[in-house]
């Protein structure tokens, strides 16, 4: 079996799909020749040709709008948006009909499409190229949010992706592109959206993050692991929000702490504890504690780990959750 | 070195029957006087059901909607020059085209009165639904035009738009990808002067609108929209051109919007009554009419029986529309995606326990 990191989990999905299915299409800048500024679609044009792997021209409502029409047409486009940062000026097209389509014609039309995206910060980059504002995504409905942290997931989740009958954003975690390398089947297998995933358990609290921070998150736990039986789990995607698997944990352990990388208000955790409140408030023994970027602006990267959430930051918050 | 001119640009007008209902012989494309009787009873019908339509909508019967008076000549002719095959991406001012290619009437009256079935399309009628954020439904038009020639159709798709939507980004970002990949779709801009209130001169500092689409390597013309045969015959030139592969083309049909920006304006306030008479003189359906009494083929008795007609039709139409079964409150919740999420079922059990 191959060791891949996520971006060559990405690009093997890619290549894979688009072999077994004649209907899906990459689009985006940068992705034909050069393979994309990460090197996702590397090699996928020589492979298909320029009608399946398109470069187009510089922007980015155009990439998504288009992405619509070629959806209703019959195609399932996977387009690239270089950067988080450049996804905003097709905000308008995501929520104002790619989530729309179903709805507005009452399940006679839909927009079966893939917006993959790099998201998250710590990579000592420009401005607007550390932006983690999955929340925004979850908000619009009738959009899905998937959210991998490990190269086999996103292997699974990308192909589930692209087989879904309706649009997914696809934020992957930029900082840990080349972070991990890990078996990665060469077969084909999917993993649900909508599933968060256990990644070990544990009796003492529920730890809870996704995407970037998992990393920092998985050290952290295995840093207060001979001291406490720490249940985590990596949620995978945000929209659908598996909140059973996480209120059937937290019934568990009656503690909790959530981390992720995004703003905090509004966030993906405060949607979380909403619902822990709702169907687990009793079964809670300490308040539920976030871990989060700030409501400020991701500063460049002098400053950068001070917005994200360190490994300290987040043992500190475990802790805290534990010895309320 | 001397300097030199390395481009040069022309914007054509196109008309061929002027508002006493005259042609000009030469130019006139091949119309049988049978169907062009056809397209003054579909202008006719359109006219009536919008004036309709106006009518429920002060009676609390319909909800806000933009009333397409005056654009007949656009929509009629449009219509006429294509395939069953082709498809017609409008923004929120085509009821006209959009039952001309096969949407009944009632479909359009269950939208506006509320009720998104009115959008449940079948297949064939080729019409994508009424897009309101302006421009954004051309780049649809592209990617779908795009997907036809991918898959070797010889579909062409005709994107409708205002003259406010050529201000917006999508419709610059639309004509790009549609011209660097050669797509066959046909942009029908329908220049009616007004974007609710802000004229055309208040738009663009560009003394054209078809001049914007030279940027883009697009064909391009302007054209009297008033002028059912101009439009007919320009339309069915850019659709026979995008389905032999030759790409996009740009048509500023140049017209005037009879009624309201929608039913919540008051035109009046910003057109003055002088100007309006000027162009209900102008008015697209009077100039055929005149056309086919020249031509000995419409008198007052076919127009009254016309009349009664669309409007027997319309009735009909109305009361289907109002006598559908009430949308069901689960809808909301049952098309945001294939298949209901488990938190979508919750958050439904909540309105269905509590609502």
């Amino acid at each position: 079996m191959a060791k891949l990191t996520i971006i060559e989990a990405v690009n093997l999905a890619l290549k894979q799909e688009m072999k077994k299915d004649k209907t899906v299409l990459v689009l985006g800048e940068d992705i034909g020749i050069d393979g994309g500024v990460f090197r996702a679609t590397e090699g996928l044009l020589k492979k298909f040709g320029e009608e399946r792997v398109i470069d187009t021209p510089l922007s980015e409502s155009g990439i998504i709008g288009t992405s619509i029409g070629l959806a209703l047409g019959g195609f399932k486009p996977v387009a690239e948006i270089q950067f988080d940062g450049f996804l905003y000026p097709a905000l308008d097209q995501l929520i104002s009909h790619a989530a729309r389509f179903r709805t507005r014609s009452r399940g006679t039309l839909s927009c079966p499409l893939v917006v993959r995206a790099p998201y998250s910060g710590g990579i000592r980059a420009l401005e607007h190229h550390s932006e983690s504002m999955e929340a925004l995504f979850r908000h619009i409905p009738g959009l899905k949010v998937v959210i991998p942290s490990t190269p086999y997931d996103t292997k699974g989740l990308l192909l589930s992706a692209i087989r879904d009958p309706d649009p997914v954003i696809f934020l992957e975690p930029k900082r840990i592109y080349r972070a991990i390398r890990e078996d990665v089947p060469e077969k084909e297998y999917t993993l649900p959206l909508g599933k968060a995933n256990i990644v070990h358990d544990g009796s003492d609290i529920t730890v809870v993050s996704y995407g970037s921070s998992m990393h920092e998150t998985k050290k952290a736990v295995a840093e207060l692991a001979s001291d406490f039986s720490i249940e985590l789990l990596d949620l995978r995607t945000i929209s659908p929000l598996d909140d059973e698997t996480v209120v059937a944990s937290v019934k568990k352990t009656g503690r909790c702490a959530i981390v992720h990388e995004g703003p905090r208000s509004c966030g993906v955790a405060a949607e979380l504890i909403s619902r822990i409140n709702e169907k687990a408030l009793l079964s809670l023994e300490a308040p539920i504690v976030r871990v989060t970027g700030f409501d400020t602006i991701m500063p460049l990267y002098k400053l950068e780990w001070n917005y994200l959430p360190t490994v300290e930051r987040i043992k500190k918050g475990i802790l805290q959750a534990l010895s309320f | 070195m001397p300097e030199k001119i390395i481009q040069n640009f022309e914007v054509r007008y196109a008309e061929i029957l002027d508002k006493e209902g005259r042609i000009d012989k030469a130019l006139m494309p091949k119309i049988s006087l049978s169907t062009i009787k056809k397209m003054y009873e579909a202008m006719i019908l359109g006219r009536l059901f919008d004036a309709r339509m106006f009518r429920l909508q002060r009676q609390g019967r319909l909800g806000t909607f933009a009333p397409s008076k005056g654009h007949e000549a656009i929509q009629v002719g449009a219509a006429f020059a294509l395939k069953k095959e082709d498809w017609v991406v409008p923004y929120f001012r085509e009821h006209v085209i959009t039952h001309l290619r096969g949407v009944p009437i009632e479909n359009i009256l269950q939208y506006y009165a509320g009720d998104e079935r009115g959008h449940s399309y079948k297949k064939g009628w080729n019409v994508l639904p009424v897009c309101i954020p302006v421009s954004t439904q051309l780049l649809h038009a592209v990617g779908l035009a795009w997907a036809f020639k991918k898959q070797r159709k010889k579909a062409v798709v005709l994107a409708f738009l205002g003259d406010g939507a050529t201000s917006a980004g999508d419709f610059h970002e639309a004509l790009n990808f549609s011209s660097v990949f050669n797509v066959p779709v046909v942009f029908i801009c329908e220049n009616n002067q007004y974007a609710i209130s802000v004229p055309v001169q208040k738009q663009t500092a560009s003394t054209t609108l078809s001049q914007k689409a030279i940027a883009y390597a697009i064909p391009s013309v302007k054209l009297d929209g008033n002028d059912l045969f101009a439009v007919y015959k320009e339309v069915k030139k850019a659709i026979e051109g995008a389905r032999k592969g030759l790409g996009p083309s740009f048509l500023e049909c140049f017209t005037y919007r009879l009624s309201d920006h929608t039913t919540s304006d008051d035109a009046s306030k910003y057109r003055s009554k002088k100007e309006v008479t000027f162009w209900e003189s102008r008015d697209p359906i009077i100039r055929v009419r005149t056309y086919l009494e020249h031509h000995k083929v419409w008198n007052k008795n076919k127009e009254g029986i016309l009349y009664k007609a669309c409007e027997k039709k319309i009735d009909t139409a109305v009361k289907k529309a109002e006598h559908v079964s009430p949308p069901n409150a689960e809808d909301i919740f049952k098309y945001t995606f294939k298949a209901l999420t488990q938190e979508l079922q919750e958050e439904m059990e909540d309105l269905k326990k509590n609502g």
